[in-house]
């Protein structure tokens, strides 16, 4: 398929194109207790990288900062909004998320999985698709706009309690065909530009497109706190954009694409942390 | 690249308003400057400014200011539209006369800190802060 | 009356009497600008929190005139002196005229 040694040269000139000051061995630890792993063994099912990288490990010294302290890191504040939702009874039902999860912290382990299969809707689910199937059915409310602000905060609070616990989605079983249209996807050039996922994330990490330093496109750490545009940004926005910006007819969040994508790039980076929510820029 | 006439006009059109931009946009912070000290002497001994060299994004910068024993330090964004960042006033608890805070610069540009000492003299720090346009960021 | 305005703040629980301490203040805020044009073309006004204070028992420790080119979600980090025990207040004044206030108490042993 590809090349077998692109992913050791992008390896080695991970930090060659980079003028500012990028800590590339710097080591991720929040609030001095939970211990990220933004650098590790790729999956097997990667045959083209050795190892993976957090986005965190692109970023500035600055940017880095800003996510090793719950309060300097600005999505944490809407952390503190999902938690009122949380507790908040809502729907015909009369019940909130509290009265049959308890609290936040007994969903540490559920990020970690996500996007998985599902038994008995027979379908891969995102983690925005499980909330909303709990809030129609169990709780009588409506669903969440896909990526509003509303989901965006409360996959914000569910990936934080799971920080430190390393990704895990399945990529066999009933999962398996949505995991090959998503590495399909990911592995097809598309758009006027003629780019797929892989020609930016997988050939060309760490080296700049204008001024952008490339990541390996990891999402170990959505919904993630972009200082462009300083609040909360989910995974399919992302994806949303990214396919805009190589001239392609983009997909709709939601979609099954994106879904399927959002399945193979999870796994990309199974052994990263769960890192949410994240600061990029 | 074809250059026709209309390209050489904007050419040459584009090189003289750079050149007259930066100019215009320091001479905005020099009157503000001059505001803050009546046009006194600027020393600029014992005043820190600590910003990025490059920032990620111009949205958010994070900055800090320090200058022991000041009154009140202004800090000056010299090529924003407008160049007053923020002005912090220290009261008689404050430890130190020092401040961090996050900050949006519109582009490449001078920031600049000012500081009005308890004996009524001023000291001021400027640091050029490189801000990127970005790629793919989306 | 800007939306989902909520001030945090980091202040130690303790102290000796005299000691130093640093104080961090976020508020989420979106701080427009006045630079912004909506889909039409149209100046979307200034809407900023245009002044943050903090005392203690009283007394001033900072007091920031804010502009526009602060970021959304202010946030200020600063040191304060505590003499004895007491309460902190803090307060962000909003240009369309809404305060937004917290407190955090220190017991100094």
């Amino acid at each position: 398929m590809k090349s077998m040694f692109k992913g050791g040269i992008a390896a080695v000139a991970l930090f060659a194109g980079y003028a500012a000051h990028a800590d590339e061995e710097a080591n991720l630890v929040i609030n001095e207790e939970i211990e990220i792993t933004v650098r590790t063994d790729a999956p097997a099912h990667l045959e083209n990288m050795s190892t993976i990288y957090s986005g965190w490990v692109f970023r500035s010294d600055e940017t880095q900062a800003l996510q090793m302290d719950d309060f300097e890191n600005p999505g944490m504040i809407f952390v503190d909004d999902a938690i009122e939702a949380w507790n908040t009874v809502e729907g015909s039902k009369g019940e909130s998320c509290a009265s049959c999860h308890g609290a936040p912290e007994d969903m540490a382990g559920v990020r970690a999985v996500y996007p998985k299969w599902n038994d008995e809707a027979e379908e891969v689910r995102t983690i925005a698709m499980q909330v909303n199937d709990c809030r129609t059915e169990q709780m009588g409310a409506d669903a969440w706009k896909y990526d509003g602000g509303d989901m965006l905060n409360m996959e914000a609070l569910l990936a934080s309690v799971s920080r430190g616990m390393p990704v895990n989605v399945a990529i066999d079983g009933p999962a398996q065909s949505m995991w090959e249209k998503g590495r399909d996807l990911y592995y097809t050039r598309t758009g006027q530009l003629d780019l797929s996922c892989a020609n930016c994330h997988e050939d060309n990490y760490g080296n700049n497109i204008r001024a952008d330093h490339l990541s390996q496109g990891q999402i170990n750490g959505f919904p993630t706190y972009r200082l462009k545009n300083a609040k909360l940004n989910g995974v399919q926005s992302r994806f949303r954009g990214c396919v805009r910006d190589t001239r392609a007819e983009t997909y709709p969040v939601g979609s099954v694409d994106f879904i399927a994508l959002e399945l193979y790039v999870a796994s990309r980076g199974n052994g990263l942390s769960v890192e949410g929510p994240s600061v990029r820029n | 690249m074809k250059l026709t006439r209309r390209h050489t006009l904007m050419m040459a059109i584009g090189s003289a308003v750079a050149a007259i931009m930066p100019f215009r946009a320091f001479a905005a912070v020099e009157d503000e400057i001059a505001a803050f000290t009546g046009g006194a002497e600027v020393g600029t001994a014992g005043i820190t400014l600590i910003a990025p060299e490059i920032a990620e994004n111009g949205n958010t910068v994070p900055i800090e200011v320090n200058a022991p024993g000041a009154e009140t330090i202004i800090v000056f964004a010299a090529g924003n539209p407008t160049p007053s960042v923020a002005t912090f006033n220290f009261g008689p608890l404050a430890a130190s006369q020092s401040a961090a805070t996050r900050i949006r610069l519109a582009g490449t540009q001078d920031v600049v800190a000012i500081a009005r000492m308890a004996d009524g003299s001023f000291v001021q720090a400027s640091q050029e802060v490189k801000v990127t346009i970005g790629g793919c960021g989306g | 009356m800007a939306d989902n305005v909520k001030p945090r703040v980091r202040v130690p629980r303790d102290a000796t009497a005299g000691e130093e301490i640093t104080i961090k203040t976020l508020i989420s805020h979106p701080m427009e600008s006045g630079q912004r044009k909506d889909g039409d073309g149209n100046v979307i006004p200034r809407s900023i929190i245009n002044r943050f204070t903090c005392t203690f028992n009283g007394e001033t420790v900072i007091d920031v005139t804010l502009e526009p080119a602060i970021s959304t979600n202010p946030y200020f980090e600063f040191q304060a002196i505590v003499p004895e025990s007491g309460t902190f207040e803090f307060t962000w004044y909003d240009d369309d005229g809404d305060v937004y206030t917290d407190s955090k108490d220190i017991t100094v042993g």
